[in-house]
């Protein structure tokens, strides 16, 4: 499981935590069942401290997104493909909302943004192509 | 297991209003610490903070002018077998008999120490890469670090005391010195009292966190609540200012005209409605770093 921690930003190491797993369930890294690791195992790789981990893994249960099964061991819930679409859509929401704040600094309508999107869309599309023809 | 924290048993280190000065120069003063059994306490502060004379005196190393110092409920300095046995300590001299070898090192720490745990002491020594023929003496300062963390970790002491650990010491040393803090709270029960400046590490691995600074303590508190507790809040006035409006709570301020930055302390819903009645719109609000809340304590002149 590939979590990256980062003290500069301020985050919260709990939430980074929580955010990461998330967004590997949402983008289908991590499956519905698929284990995690256990506490300590996860505490000691990414270096910070266990009651840390134990804290995320509580919250992603009250969420519903992991379940805790009988013979220990923490798994990612049947539940958590609805909520990964959900969470998918939080997490553009999220990056729009972040766009949509500096457009407007910058005096630029939305109906441009817009425009901007379907630009930026089709050179990516033909750049994507470029390089698939001449490899 | 990692629910019970803290825990109601009694705390491991309980030190209440220790003053100490050398000479005429005041080095604690007035300084009252609890460290609860089962977590990492982080001791933060400057050079010559007062980090390492409070260390001294949980080991019993100096002995309190005033006040009283208790680790595991014992006095250190009256009963240093009750409380050193119990206790595996790596200082940031890392003084080690330069004239022993590292396979002496370790039988000759073992006779202190009834729970050395031979295996182990034998799996942190592959682990550390050290050679039990190696001189002291001829180790590179990361090999020194390491063999001064294998003798206080091999009798798996109930309480891990690291006087700033890291310091001078390359990123993959550290990150051993920061994995045995780990694997010393998984084990159930156990303690770490640990003091750096290096304020990312104490953020991973810290649960309670103690500012130090000029011989006082000024903050004690858990990692969630001091995270929670501290944020940097951009205002929009309508009006300009000259100087930064007053702000409850506010630690520091920057910015100019109609744009004020604040590092500030207290609950969230307070800090919106105070800029609200003064007419302000936050137009940015960020959760702060340890490293930038440390700052923001530390009087200006005074930070280094």
């Amino acid at each position: 499981m590939q979590i990256h921690i980062s003290t500069g930003d301020g985050l919260p190491i709990y939430l980074q935590v929580i955010n990461q797993i998330k967004y590997l369930i949402a983008s289908g890294r991590l499956s519905t069942g698929a284990e995690l690791p256990p506490i300590r195992v996860l505490a000691a790789q990414l270096l910070i401290n266990p009651n840390t981990v134990a804290r995320a893994y509580r919250e992603l249960e009250i969420a519903g997104i992991v379940e805790k099964r009988r013979t220990a061991g923490t798994y990612v819930s049947e539940q958590g493909s609805p909520l990964a679409r959900r969470e998918r859509v939080k997490i553009l929401s999220e990056r729009i909302d972040a766009l949509l704040a500096e457009a407007s600094h910058m005096g630029v309508a939305v109906d441009d943004i817009l425009k901007l999107v379907q630009v930026r869309y089709a050179s990516i599309q033909s750049t994507r192509n470029d390089t698939s023809t001449n490899p | 297991m990692f629910d019970a924290y803290p825990s109601a048993a009694p705390p491991i280190v309980d030190i209440r209003r220790v003053s100490r000065t050398f000479g005429d120069k005041p080095a604690l003063d007035d300084v009252s610490l609890v460290v609860p059994q089962g977590g990492v306490f982080g001791l933060i502060g400057g050079n010559g903070a007062g980090k390492t004379t409070l260390i001294k005196h949980v080991l019993g190393m100096l002995k309190a002018q005033q006040g009283s110092v208790r680790i595991f409920g014992l006095d250190p300095v009256q009963n240093p077998v009750g409380t050193l046995g119990r206790i595996g300590y790596l200082s940031e001299e890392r003084d080690l008999p330069d004239w022993m070898r590292v396979g002496e090192l370790m039988r000759y720490t073992q006779a202190f120490f009834p729970n050395w745990d031979e295996v182990y002491a034998e799996e942190l020594r592959d682990a550390f890469d050290l050679n039990r023929k190696s001189y002291i003496k001829t180790l590179s300062r990361g090999q020194r670090a390491r063999a001064g963390l294998l003798v206080a970790l091999a009798h798996r002491p109930e309480l891990l005391v690291l006087d700033e650990p890291s310091s001078g010491l390359d990123p993959v040393v550290r990150r051993d010195i920061l994995g045995a803090i780990i694997r010393t709270i998984a084990d159930e029960g156990r303690t770490v009292l640990f003091s750096s400046h290096l304020l990312d590490e104490v953020e991973r691995v810290a649960d309670r966190v103690a500012i130090i600074h000029q011989g006082r303590i000024l903050l004690t508190s858990s990692m969630e609540d001091i995270k929670d507790q501290h944020r940097r809040v951009t205002l929009r006035f309508q009006q300009p200012h000259e100087q930064p409006p007053a702000l409850v709570g506010s630690l520091t301020s920057t910015g100019a005209g109609h744009e004020w930055t604040y590092v500030c302390s207290g609950e969230h819903v307070q800090l919106r409605s105070a800029a609200e009645a003064m007419g302000a719109t936050v137009i940015d609000d960020a959760a702060l770093s340890l490293d930038e809340i440390f700052v923001s304590r530390i009087p200006a002149k005074e930070a280094r």
